[in-house]
């Protein structure tokens, strides 16, 4: 009887799971940002932009879908613009280089169906690299960003063996010709940022998802996983899509589809 | 009170010592661009390593690039026409660091030549 009389109370739009309930307030949210003073004009651009002093908030989270697909096997553009955009050219090497994006190919051995799709650092809600890290340079940045800041890593290569996806490489050379917005040294660890740099920049994609565009598979979908409007966000409600090895309950920001 | 005369004393002879041999080469500090620095020339030359530190760990952590005290913006401006760089004997940083005996590790990830992108957010 008591338990009758609580569920009375309830308001119509109160009588659903947490989960739900924070999509509708999100909803609403993003409703008001987007007040429109003009056609084409919002007063507050709600695809995650931030006025230029304000901190990254966790008001955003930075995500991506992989479509696997419409990920070509054997095409390595998103790598290959991966490399250009952070300067990451190899030693020759292939071992030990740096590798922020991972082509794999997948075979069903029963069924004999193929499929490709790029692995990159999965940016999880929940980062072992972040748990194991020693100095606290392996950082998750509050829009859901994992970084390394090479500022105080050590090195120790915990996170690289941490991580269940092989996101994290460590450079084994003294490097020259960084690119300035992507400085990267000796005797440290790295992996995907994301492309921070140009997301800070007000970008809105990453090079590996304008790649993909630009080879006209668009298997790559960058945005903010916390806006209900945008493409990203979008896409996941269209398709079903899946976290890689999701037993391990890291709620990573890249998720997959088609796999 | 001994101690004060010693120290009044070694003051007087590192002066004198340092006009007389002047042993480490004078640092050469050319100001290509017209302009002004990011802060008074006087709080530049001696707090700039902490401004940058603090811009470091805005920029690193909270993703804040407006700040002025970027390293690629010390870079953009104080990187020499001849060699392109602010490193090499007469480069800006560290013509002046060799002087002053600091060894920096900044540049063996960061550009020490301007890029065609700026790290700088645009405004
Ligand atoms: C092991 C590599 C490494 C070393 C050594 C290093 N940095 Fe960085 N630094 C980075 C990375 C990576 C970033 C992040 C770049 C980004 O996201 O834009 C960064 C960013 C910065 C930024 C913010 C971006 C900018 O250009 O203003 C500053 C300031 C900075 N570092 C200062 C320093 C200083 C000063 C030193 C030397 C005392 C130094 N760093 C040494 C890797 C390094
Ligand atoms: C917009 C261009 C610009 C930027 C960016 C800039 N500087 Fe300067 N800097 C100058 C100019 C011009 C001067 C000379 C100022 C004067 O003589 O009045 C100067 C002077 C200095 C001096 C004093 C040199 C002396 O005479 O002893 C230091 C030190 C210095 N800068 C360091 C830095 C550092 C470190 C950064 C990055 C945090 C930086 N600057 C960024 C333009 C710039
Ligand atoms: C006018 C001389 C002068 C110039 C020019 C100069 N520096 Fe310095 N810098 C110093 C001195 C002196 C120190 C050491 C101060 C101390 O230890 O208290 C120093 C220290 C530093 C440190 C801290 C080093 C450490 O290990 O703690 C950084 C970082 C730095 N400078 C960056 C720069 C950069 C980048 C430039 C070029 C844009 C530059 N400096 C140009 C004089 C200079």
């Amino acid at each position: 009887m008591p338990r009758l009389q609580a569920r009375a109370r309830l308001g119509p739009g109160e009588a659903v799971s947490d989960p739900e309930r924070r999509g509708f307030l999100a909803t609403a949210a993003a409703a008001l940002a987007g007040v429109v003073i003009a056609p084409g004009i919002r007063l507050i651009e709600i695809a995650g932009a931030r006025a230029p002093e304000e901190a990254a908030s966790a008001r955003v989270r930075w995500g991506m879908l992989i479509d696997t697909a419409k990920c070509a096997s054997g095409c390595t553009e998103c790598v290959k613009a991966c490399n250009e955009e952070n300067g990451l050219h190899g030693a020759g090497r292939p071992r030990t280089d740096a590798q922020w994006i991972r082509k794999i190919d997948l075979k069903d051995p029963r069924t004999g169906r193929q499929h490709s799709a790029p692995v990159m650092c999965q940016h999880c809600a929940e980062p072992p690299c972040v748990d194991v890290c020693p100095t606290g340079a392996s950082f998750k940045r509050a829009d859901g960003i994992v970084l390394v800041d090479k500022h105080t890593c050590i090195g120790c290569r915990y996170c690289v063996m941490a991580c269940p996806y092989k996101a994290r490489s460590f450079i084994h050379e003294n490097l020259s010709e960084q690119k300035p917005a992507v400085p990267r040294g000796k005797g440290t660890v790295e992996g995907c940022t994301l492309c921070v740099h140009k997301v800070d920049r007000g970008d809105g994609t990453t090079a590996c998802a304008q790649a993909c565009k630009a080879a006209g598979h668009e298997a790559i979908v960058f945005g903010d996983l916390n806006d209900p409007q945008s493409a990203v966000s979008r896409r996941l409600r269209e398709i079903p899509s899946i976290h890689l090895r999701a037993d391990l309950r890291l709620d990573t920001g890249v998720r997959y589809s088609g796999i | 009170m001994i101690s004060r005369v010693a120290i009044a004393l070694l003051f007087v002879l590192a002066a004198g010592l340092s006009l007389a041999y002047a042993r480490a080469p004078r640092p050469v500090i050319v100001i290509e661009r017209p302009g002004q620095c990011v802060e008074a020339t006087e709080v530049m030359r001696r707090d700039h390593m902490t401004l940058l530190l603090h811009q470091r760990d805005r920029t690193m952590r909270e993703g804040i690039r407006t700040r002025p005290h970027s390293l690629a913006g010390c870079v953009e401006c104080h990187a020499s026409a001849k060699t392109g760089s602010v490193l090499g004997e007469q480069g800006f940083c560290e013509s002046c660091h060799r002087y002053a005996s600091v060894k920096l590790d900044c540049f063996e990830c960061h550009a020490s030549k301007p890029g065609r992108v700026s790290a700088r957010a645009k405004p």
